[in-house]
């Protein structure tokens, strides 16, 4: 079942470059929503408290112990849910923005697909690795063919960063693997065997979580390591963008969760470590915050609010409290829900008006009042509003992070309300404010098409706001799961110390 | 097959690849003695050399079929399963370069079938470099490369930077000979023996591990080898010979001529100097300078093909990470590693012959770029291709043995070579083209496509399904070097051959 999610993309790209230009768009929307449909019935047949389920485990590169080991448990349930269900609304988002060079471009759509939902699915180290390159791939060209102005510089920017984290990642998946080898005698990249056999790795362990934090560090953005993103999110096409806030940056917040903390507990809770990534967090939840208050351009501001929200998972994660956990996978979720739709907004604005800039627009509340409803809406959600999902998530991890870090958490709190400062401004000189130049005054409105992609996004919107238990239900054990594997190991560790 | 070389048959018997090929090398340089004047003559040697290289191969093959191996006293050739293997690496780049050439040949109207008789001979030196078991004989197989692959620079006569390129190929080479040929001279005074096997015995017994001579020589011989692998600081000559001599025969130079140099040092360091460890330092270091040297160098590069000159010394230097662990893992790292680098370089060079402006390929020649484009990621090494399992092989090598710092040099300087591979890719997919129709005319002739297409396949073959190709890699290095000590459960050394 897995398997057929990571191979029917990559058949469909295949078979996409046989079809006709002009058929390639409504393929690739066939092909997509054909994914969805094998994906959706995870939610139902995924057991909560079940563990790793659907698992395939077949023997890859023996040689070397490397297998084929795909399973999905309640972190990557729903990553694995929002990939599938943000990829047909992309390709349908692209229809009009796309002219050039179609059939390759939904091609790499879909192989971008595969790679994403692999590198969720994988649970052997190298398979891993292999799935996080591969994805890099269809990014980079989706950048740099498809791209604004200044696409080549952001597209080999994005690729040059995120292949340096990986490799050092590399050289750490490697020398994990050998130093647990040389205790236990067998060679294994199984992400399984390597959970239950936690090497003795002593001062070693801090240079290989230093190399994972990396690699997750730069796909996060975590605040210093963040620069790559706005040039990206910029230059991108309006797909590229929503894939890469939408799913590209929750791998790293996925692989603190899945790999780095797990594998490392005893460096990822030595207070040294605990206090440079919270306050790293912080300043990427007020940094961000500040920085896109300040930005002329809508697209670069959402790329800004990304660093911040990111800020709020990373902070989630490292609390370590059931809520701040689940609230960490929440906003990883709702993010990718919010954000696209702001991306798809912008892009549809671009359209429009062939600007990104806020200071084109004003007043255009009038002219296209469905457009910007929804744009008021999802910006509603992107800040926190009670009973939007945006709410629900920073909430919880709030709330479990004041238990852990307090001071921590007031600090965050604040981050909510630099959130209000800085979209609502930008909400109100783009919809609001007199409608002063004559280009806005002849806008269509949406679409069908448009409100088509939109009108899935705003359901979820409300629906995670009002009732989010479903989601909450099917990730508490795994997050509580993660949460006393953590605990146990670190002390058992620091006990044997 | 136990062959006791002091035997003359079996002697015979396992040189009879190298006698195959020496034959048809004979054939050919008859041959083209008589015909040598239309471009069906041409062809026709062309057709000679490659049937002549594929008897080799059969040969080749026959002897590993039949597990050949030596017994008895150390003799002057070695026959085991990394001669052969590296054998029919050297002839099937040999063969690639052939089908290269063809079109090449008669597209720059380069009437001189002696090419072909200069390859057949060139690779034969090579042969007897990767199976020399004697310092003499890999000496010998050196020169006679060398020579072949000097006139093979300056093929065409009427290009200036051509014979400028076989100019300094010849005096620089010419001088790391001496090197080598000094070299084993301090060898010799300090073990009284050429021979590899022996003079590892001798080292043992005599405790000559720090003996000034005994390291003298064999620094002269790192200093020989380093030149023809162009290890940083001996690669001077290699951008600007790359750069001047006959595309095909760059290609050759860059994959073959290093490969057996390779080879040859493998050998020599392995079973001479196994248990001289001041080597592996000096290696160490060659490895460090080369890899950032090389890829350095060639982040500053205007040109596609002095760019793949850099790459390539970049590349060696990859290698020479797996010469410094010193380990069977190493070796077998490093003869996948020769795969996939073979295949992607030529490749490389194969389109470099007809694409001069990379700008807006993709639109036109869409399978041109991107056959070019599985090549530069191969070469950046990049996962689905051969080119990462083989970089991946060499980290594990390292990895294994201890040395996590030539690792980590090993993936920053990968980071750095994504700024002149990707660009490529850039100009290819992301650039406009100069003009319309820029790039209509180009033939890459199909033999070439073939090579190409061959090549790409095999480098996404490789990177899905690398296990056969492991396995032989491992047990071909299980015959030359120690099984490693510290890595605990990979794979089983492959069976260990008597005489060794």
């Amino acid at each position: 079942m897995l398997t057929a999610l990571i191979a029917w993309p990559a058949l469909a790209a295949l078979l996409l470059l046989l079809v006709p230009t002009r058929w390639a768009k409504h393929v690739a929307l066939a092909a997509s929503l054909a994914e969805f449909a094998i994906a959706l019935p995870l939610w139902w047949t995924f057991v909560p408290a079940g563990g790793m389920q659907f698992q395939l485990d077949v023997p890859w590169i023996p040689a070397w112990g490397i297998r084929y080991a795909v399973g999905v448990d309640g972190i990557s349930l729903f990553l694995v849910l929002l990939t599938t269900f943000l990829v047909p609304l992309s390709v349908l988002g692209s229809y009009s923005y796309i002219t050039t060079r179609e059939r390759g471009f939904y091609a790499l759509m879909l192989l971008l697909t595969a790679g994403m939902l692999g590198v969720f699915v994988s649970l052997d180290l190298f398979l891993f690795y292999v799935m996080w390159e591969v994805m890099l791939i269809p990014m980079y060209f989706i950048i740099g063919v498809w791209g604004g102005e200044n696409r080549l510089y952001a597209a080999i920017k994005f690729f040059v960063y995120t292949f340096f984290g990986s490799l050092l990642m590399l050289v750490a998946i490697l020398a994990l693997v050998y130093l647990t080898a040389q205790r236990t005698g067998v060679i294994s990249f199984s992400y399984a065997y390597l959970m239950t056999n936690p090497g003795a790795l002593g001062p070693v362990a801090f240079w290989l979580f230093g190399a994972f934090f990396l690699a997750f560090a730069i796909k996060v953005p975590m605040f210093p390591f963040h620069t790559w993103l706005p040039d990206a999110h910029v230059e991108a096409p309006t797909a590229g963008s929503v894939l890469l806030a939408g799913i590209l940056l929750k791998m790293g917040t996925y692989g603190f969760l899945r790999f780095a903390v797990p594998f490392f507990p005893q460096v990822a809770l030595h207070p040294a470590v605990q206090t440079a990534i919270v306050v790293l967090a912080l300043v990427g939840i007020i940094y961000g915050g500040l920085v896109a208050m300040v930005q002329p351009d809508f697209k670069k501001l959402i790329a800004y609010s990304s660093v911040a929200h990111l800020g709020f998972v990373m902070l989630g994660i490292w609390a370590l409290t059931l809520q701040s956990v689940q609230g960490a996978l929440l906003v990883m979720i709702n993010h990718g829900i919010s954000t696209g739709a702001l991306f798809f907004l912008a892009g549809m604005l671009y359209e429009r008006r062939h600007s990104r800039m806020i200071a084109a627009f004003g007043g255009i509340a009038r002219v296209v009042p469905l457009l910007a409803a929804v744009l008021t809406l999802v910006s509603l959600s992107s800040i926190g509003l009670p009973a939007t999902n945006g709410f629900v998530g920073e909430f919880l991890i709030l709330l479990g992070a004041f238990r852990t870090y307090p001071v921590a958490a007031t600090i965050a709190a604040g981050g909510v309300i630099v959130a209000a400062m800085y979209l609502l401004p930008a909400l109100q000189r783009v919809i609001y404010n007199p409608l002063d130049k004559p280009e806005n005054e002849r806008l269509p409105d949406l679409t069908p098409r448009e409100l088509a992609v939109l009108l899935p996004l705003v359901a979820c919107i409300v629906w995670i706001g009002v009732y989010p238990k479903p989601i909450l239900r099917r990730t508490e054990p795994a997050a509580l799961q993660f949460i006393q594997s953590v605990r146990a190991s670190a002390a058992a560790m620091t006990a044997g110390r | 097959m136990n062959l006791d070389l002091s035997s003359y048959a079996d002697l015979m018997t396992a040189l009879a690849p190298e006698l195959v090929l020496t034959a048809a090398g004979l054939g050919v340089l008859l041959l083209v003695a008589w015909r040598h004047r239309t471009v069906a003559d041409l062809r026709a040697a062309g057709a000679a050399t490659l049937a002549g290289l594929g008897a080799a191969a059969v040969t080749t093959w026959w002897l590993w079929w039949n597990g050949a191996h030596a017994v008895g006293i150390p003799a002057m050739i070695a026959a085991d399963d990394f001669r052969f293997v590296s054998d029919w690496l050297l002839l099937g780049t040999a063969a690639l370069t052939v089908l290269v050439s063809f079109h090449y040949l008669e597209r720059e109207h380069l009437l001189a079938p002696e090419y072909y008789v200069l390859v057949l001979f060139a690779t034969l030196g090579m042969m007897l470099m990767a199976g020399g078991e004697d310092l003499i004989v890999v000496f010998l197989g050196l020169e006679l490369m060398s020579v072949c692959v000097y006139v093979l620079a300056g093929i065409n006569r009427h290009s200036a930077p051509a014979a400028e390129a076989a100019l300094k190929y010849f005096l620089l080479g010419a001088f790391a000979s001496g090197f080598l040929l000094y070299g084993i001279a301090l060898v010799y005074g300090a073990t009284a023996t050429t021979n590899l096997t022996l003079i590892g015995v001798q080292i043992r017994t005599l405790s000559l591990q720090s003996n000034a001579m005994l390291l003298i020589g064999l620094g002269l011989l790192l200093v020989g080898f380093g030149f023809k692998v162009a290890a940083v600081p001996f690669h001077m000559w290699a951008p600007d010979v790359y750069d001047g001599s006959p595309t095909p025969v760059t290609g050759y130079m860059a994959t073959a001529v290093k490969a057996a140099a390779f080879a040859a040092l493998f050998r020599v360091l392995g079973e001479a100097f196994g248990s001289v460890p001041a080597w592996q330092h000096v290696v160490w270091w060659l490895a460090i300078a080369t890899m950032v040297g090389g890829n350095l160098i060639a982040l500053a590069q205007r040109t596609v093909k002095r760019m793949l000159a850099y790459s390539s010394i970049a590349h060696a230097g990859y290698l020479l990470v797996a010469v410094a662990t010193g380990t069977s893992l190493g070796a077998a790292a490093f003869l996948f590693y020769l795969v996939a680098y073979t295949l992607m370089t030529l490749a490389a060079f194969a389109l470099h012959v007809l694409i001069d402006d990379l700008a807006g390929l993709a639109q036109q020649r869409p399978w041109l770029a991107f056959a070019l484009a599985i090549c530069m990621l191969s070469l950046l090494g990049f996962p689905v291709t051969a080119g990462f399992i083989g970089k991946w092989y060499i980290l594990v090598a390292a990895t294994a043995a201890h040395e996590p710092a030539l690792a980590t040099v090993l993936v920053l300087t990968s980071v750095v070579s994504a700024g002149y591979y990707l660009p490529v890719i850039m100009a290819m997919y992301m650039k406009p083209e100069p003009f319309a129709q820029a790039h209509v005319g180009m033939q890459l002739g199909r033999l070439g496509g073939a090579v190409v297409a061959l090549s790409v396949a095999g480098l996404l073959f490789f990177g899905v399904r690398p296990n056969r190709l492991l396995d032989l890699a491992r047990t071909s290095a299980a015959a030359l070097m120690p099984p490693p000590a510290a890595a605990p459960g990979v794979a089983a050394p492959g069976p260990t051959i008597p005489g060794h």
